[in-house]
């Protein structure tokens, strides 16, 4: 154990090292105060002068608490050969006054606390609505023109209803910023409503314990300043990308919950190295990661799992919601993992050697070719009710 | 009256003849239906559980210490192996550590463990009114902190203490096991109050109405209906997750139509009012403690004693307040927004008592003194930081973050494990019949108070900051402030090892005492030290606890007596002994 120990001390510079990176304040914002980040949104104002409000009131009685016990312990300490004075033991008028003073104070408190949350939950008629997806273990956002990202963008001073739902367990999506909060809860929909003030880029957290990457459940938000900004941003057009960078964000929004990229095995393994390389799977036999065996694992991920991740696979079929045309922008990004400069052709899949000839007409919409990660057959509409 | 040596028997420190001495041999402890040798199984339980998810504890501070998991402290422990996932050991490191706090060691620790040895020599009682049901308790709680143990070594758990649904339904770790344990600690939670509820209705002294009662009684006695009556609700909620990992059927799994929400109304509707069954006895402890070691009346007796009990009861109603983010209705918020508020009534009440009763007493620093003064101190800052979470808007952005993690600290082991350790102190001499030392004992208690500060504080800034609850990595600007609290933790530690050596210590080594060396005026302080088998060799005479001018300080066995005990050739004194 020594050298673990060494090794710990050795690091104790560390705080040293984090200053020198991240400045004396981290990564802190210069907007934000000691004990908020910046105020982003039309709520943060007044949601952080009514903590001060109590954050003074409770200073004030605590000290005066303290303060008090910290007199009568010096001015009454035991003293060789003296008595307690004796003193009244029961007083209704002081016990009265110091149990209904106090109660006037937390009726302010409920009552702006309440305000506050209650102009927090009605959005104003016409609020733009942006669908969050909570999944295991990232966010998708799905804008009202259905183009998708897993940033939230917003616009400035718009007010935003975030329609929210689950794939699988409770979230929570978290921005700080915000000071808004709510769970994204499986077999229900639940919403949030934001009208940013600030623009910038802040923290978005999953606040609801998820399972293994919970603390990698975070993204960002950007608040654009206006709606031309936001598009160049969220708006995807298969065919100005390269088909590896279709793949990247197809990736992104369907795999990256499982499937890691940097070697390290997750739900699923690890998929940066796997092009061309033979698997072995759970009854023993191996297979080579070709085109076939890639797409008949992201439509039937049972016909042939790798050793160490059954008896049965946890992954879902994505038939259905990935197009044959899709699986082929993730095919040519398992090769440009593997080895960068394959498949770089614009929009169109890898040519020639994939097999997959069928390149996208530049004229086909891009529309169609977005991830179906909304479908409509989905589950956890049913059964809801509020 | 009486010869002195008889006397001394009575009254004085019993060597001889006492409940630990007189009778020998493993069964006589494993079988015994002494409520004292209970109440000393239990302590001995709890300190291992507390000593083993402190453990755990520490073990996830120190992996807190950097923020992106490079350091792997779990590593030493876990092994090399090659699948090994610092979150996913991680998230098990603070399930075991909630579980293991809140069912082994918060909730039985004051009610089970200090209630058992002191509420029947407090009540004048030979034991409680269902000796065997006692130690029934005991057992359920051996084997339900088995079955915690058990899921700790069949693959862990890893949902949080909340069990939330449906992760709990289909992560692959051992849920099973920790609800069943979860389950049959519940039994055990219930049998003790069962019995508790009866020995204080049927068994007072003749003499002690309910107004002559200590205020621990009450304390303990407002537990036991919120632990009679919570506690079933908890028992019907974990079969029901059982049975929903296990048959699908449907009632809090999505998948079947179940609602995840309905899990946490019904978790919560027990475990609310579980942080009361942690909270009230502690109070009670304090009220003994601040009493006694000043010397003085307590203050305001029956707002105290009501206070106890509007407390269980309005505890039932503000189980909500865990829930305002999770989609429950706008008007629901409100309202159990509004409950909220009103429980901080009752509690600031207490502490305004506390603070009335110190005036004009005669104030001893001691170890318990000490442990008091510090609960005061942090169960303040635990309450007011109520404060925040109550007020609707300010809670959505606290909710799930830091700030709620440091928040019920201060409440569980700022109020609950630091009255806890004051009521050890307290009652140690009167069950050992040994006196600590009480300089390292003050020294712990600082150590204590200190770690615990350096612990929780940042965690409040944190968390209005926005660091998330339950994260095994975190952003940069969060890590000086993790820093300071895995700093903290550690010497909290630390203090907590200290205060346990100085008391086992005292045990074998201590200076011998007699009955009754605070000057205390409940009744367990009328026996012998440590007390005889039957509790009291001799007919206890009630006084009303809080009178300490009818006790009276006798040179010959250096204690304290009644006035209808004292020694004929002695003049009366009543000047409170500095040691």
């Amino acid at each position: 154990m020594f050298p673990q120990i060494l090794n710990f001390l050795s690091q104790a510079d560390y705080v040293n090292k984090y200053v020198d990176q991240f400045g004396p304040n981290g990564a802190r914002s210069p907007d934000s105060s000691y004990w908020f980040p910046e105020q982003a949104s039309s709520i943060a104002r007044s949601n952080d002068s009514l903590y001060m409000a109590i954050f003074w009131v409770s200073t004030a009685f605590f000290l005066a608490i303290v303060g008090v016990m910290c007199y009568f312990v010096i001015k009454y300490r035991r003293r060789p050969g003296v008595c307690p004075q004796p003193s009244s033991s029961h007083n209704t008028t002081i016990e009265i006054l110091w149990s209904v003073l106090p109660s006037i104070l937390l009726v302010w408190f409920f009552y702006q606390g309440a305000w506050d949350y209650l102009i927090s939950k009605y959005p104003p008629e016409g609020a733009e609505e942006v669908v969050v997806t909570g999944k295991k273990w990232d966010w998708t956002f799905t804008y009202p023109d259905g183009d998708q990202a897993s940033e939230l963008h917003l616009v400035l001073d718009r007010p935003t209803k975030l329609v929210m739902r689950s794939e699988d367990v409770l979230h929570s999506f978290f921005v700080p910023a915000f000071r808004q909060k709510m769970d994204v809860v499986p077999g229900r929909y639940t919403y949030y409503y934001v009208k940013p003030t600030m623009d910038g880029i802040f923290r978005v957290f999953c606040t609801e314990y998820c399972g293994d990457n919970h603390s990698g459940m975070k993204t960002w938000c950007h608040v654009h300043k206006d709606d031309a900004t936001r598009k160049a941003k969220t708006e995807w057009i298969n065919k100005d990308h390269k088909a590896w960078e279709n793949g990247e964000r197809l990736f992104k929004l369907n795999c990256a919950g499982c499937h890691n990229i940097n070697g390290v095995a997750a739900t699923g393994p690890a998929l940066n190295a796997i092009w061309g390389s033979e698997e072995s799977l759970i009854d023993g036999t191996k297979v080579k990661v070709d085109e076939n065996y890639v797409s008949e694992s992201i439509k039937y991920p049972n016909a042939k799992v790798v050793a160490g991740y059954g008896p049965v696979s946890k992954m879902q079929t994505f038939e259905g919601k990935l197009s044959n045309q899709d699986i082929d922008y993730l095919i040519a990004y398992f090769k440009h993992l593997k080895q960068p400069g394959s498949g770089d052709t614009a929009g169109a899949p890898a040519t020639g050697a994939e097999g997959n000839g069928s390149a996208a007409p530049a004229a086909e919409p891009a529309k169609t070719e977005e991830p179906k990660a909304e479908p409509a057959a989905d589950k956890p509409a049913e059964g809801t009710g509020g | 009256m009486a010869t002195a040596e008889v006397r001394h028997e009575l009254f004085g420190h019993a060597e001889q003849k006492n409940y630990l001495n007189c009778s020998k041999g493993a069964l006589s402890w494993l079988l015994t239906l002494d409520h004292k040798r209970i109440g000393i199984m239990y302590l001995i339980g709890v300190s291992v559980a507390l000593l083993l998810a402190g453990f755990f504890a520490l073990m996830l501070r120190t992996h807190l210490y950097y923020g992106d998991s490079s350091f792997l402290a779990l590593k030493w422990l876990f092994g090399e192996a090659a699948n090994y996932n610092a979150n996913k050991v991680y998230n098990q490191m603070f399930t075991l550590h909630g579980a293991i706090m809140v069912f082994s060691f918060i909730i039985p620790s004051v009610p089970a463990a200090l209630g058992n040895m002191v509420l029947p020599m407090m009540l004048g009682a030979k034991d409680v009114a269902f000796p065997r049901l006692n130690l029934a308790s005991f057992y359920l709680w051996v084997f339900g902190t088995g079955f915690l143990i058990v899921a700790l070594m069949n693959g862990g758990l890893d949902t949080g203490w909340t069990f939330y649904t449906p992760y709990s339904i289909e992560t692959d770790t051992g849920v099973v096991y920790a609800t069943m344990g979860a389950f049959i600690l519940g039994f055990s939670s219930i049998f003790t109050g069962i019995n508790f509820l009866v020995t204080v209705n049927t068994m007072r002294a003749p003499g002690m109405g309910w107004y002559g009662m200590p205020l621990f009684l009450w304390s303990l006695y407002a537990t036991a209906i919120i632990q009679i009556l919570a506690t079933p609700v908890l028992g019907i909620t974990l079969l029901m997750l059982i049975a929903e990992r296990m048959l699908g059927i449907g009632i809090f799994n999505p998948k079947f139509g179940g609602d995840p929400v309905l899990f946490q109304h019904f978790f919560w509707f027990y475990s609310h009012p579980a942080v009361y069954i942690m909270i009230l006895p502690a109070m009670g402890v304090i009220s003994e403690l601040i009493s006694v070691h000043a010397q003085k009346r307590i203050f305001g007796y029956s707002f105290i004693a009501f206070s106890s009990v509007a407390i269980a009861l309005l505890g039932f109603l503000v189980w909500g307040h865990h829930m305002f983010t999770s989609g429950q209705s706008i008007v629901v918020n409100l309202i159990f927004s509004a409950i909220t508020f009103s429980v901080a009534i009752p509690s600031a009440v207490k502490v305004f008592n506390w603070l009335a009763t110190l005036y004009k007493g005669s104030i001893a620093l001691n170890t318990p003194m000490c442990y008091a003064l510090s609960f005061i101190f942090l169960f303040g800052i635990g309450g007011l930081t109520g404060l925040f979470l109550a007020t609707l808007s300010t809670d959505i952005h606290l909710h799930d973050t830091y700030f709620v993690v440091a928040h019920f600290h201060f409440v569980m082991v700022g109020g609950t494990l630091t009255a806890f350790l004051g009521g050890m102190f307290h009652w140690w001499p009167k069950f050992f019949g040994r006196m600590y030392n009480d300089f390292l004992g003050r020294i712990g208690c600082f150590l204590v108070f200190a770690g615990f500060n350096l612990t929780f504080f940042p965690q409040f800034v944190m968390g209005a900051r926005g660091m998330p609850r339950r994260y095994a990595s975190y952003d940069p600007e969060f890590q000086i402030f993790h820093q300071w609290s895995t700093i903290g933790a550690f010497v909290l530690g630390i203090g907590i090892v200290l205060s346990f050596a100085v008391l086992l210590h005292a045990v074998w080594f201590g200076r011998k005492v007699a009955g009754n060396p605070w000057g205390a005026g409940s009744l367990e302080w009328q026996s012998s030290s440590p007390p005889s088998f039957h509790n009291f060799d001799h007919k206890p005479i009630f006084h009303d606890p809080y009178d300490f001018d009818a006790l009276v300080y006798d040179k010959g066995l250096d204690t304290y007596v009644a006035r209808e005990f004292m020694d004929p050739n002695q003049v009366p004194e009543r000047v409170p002994v500095t040691h």
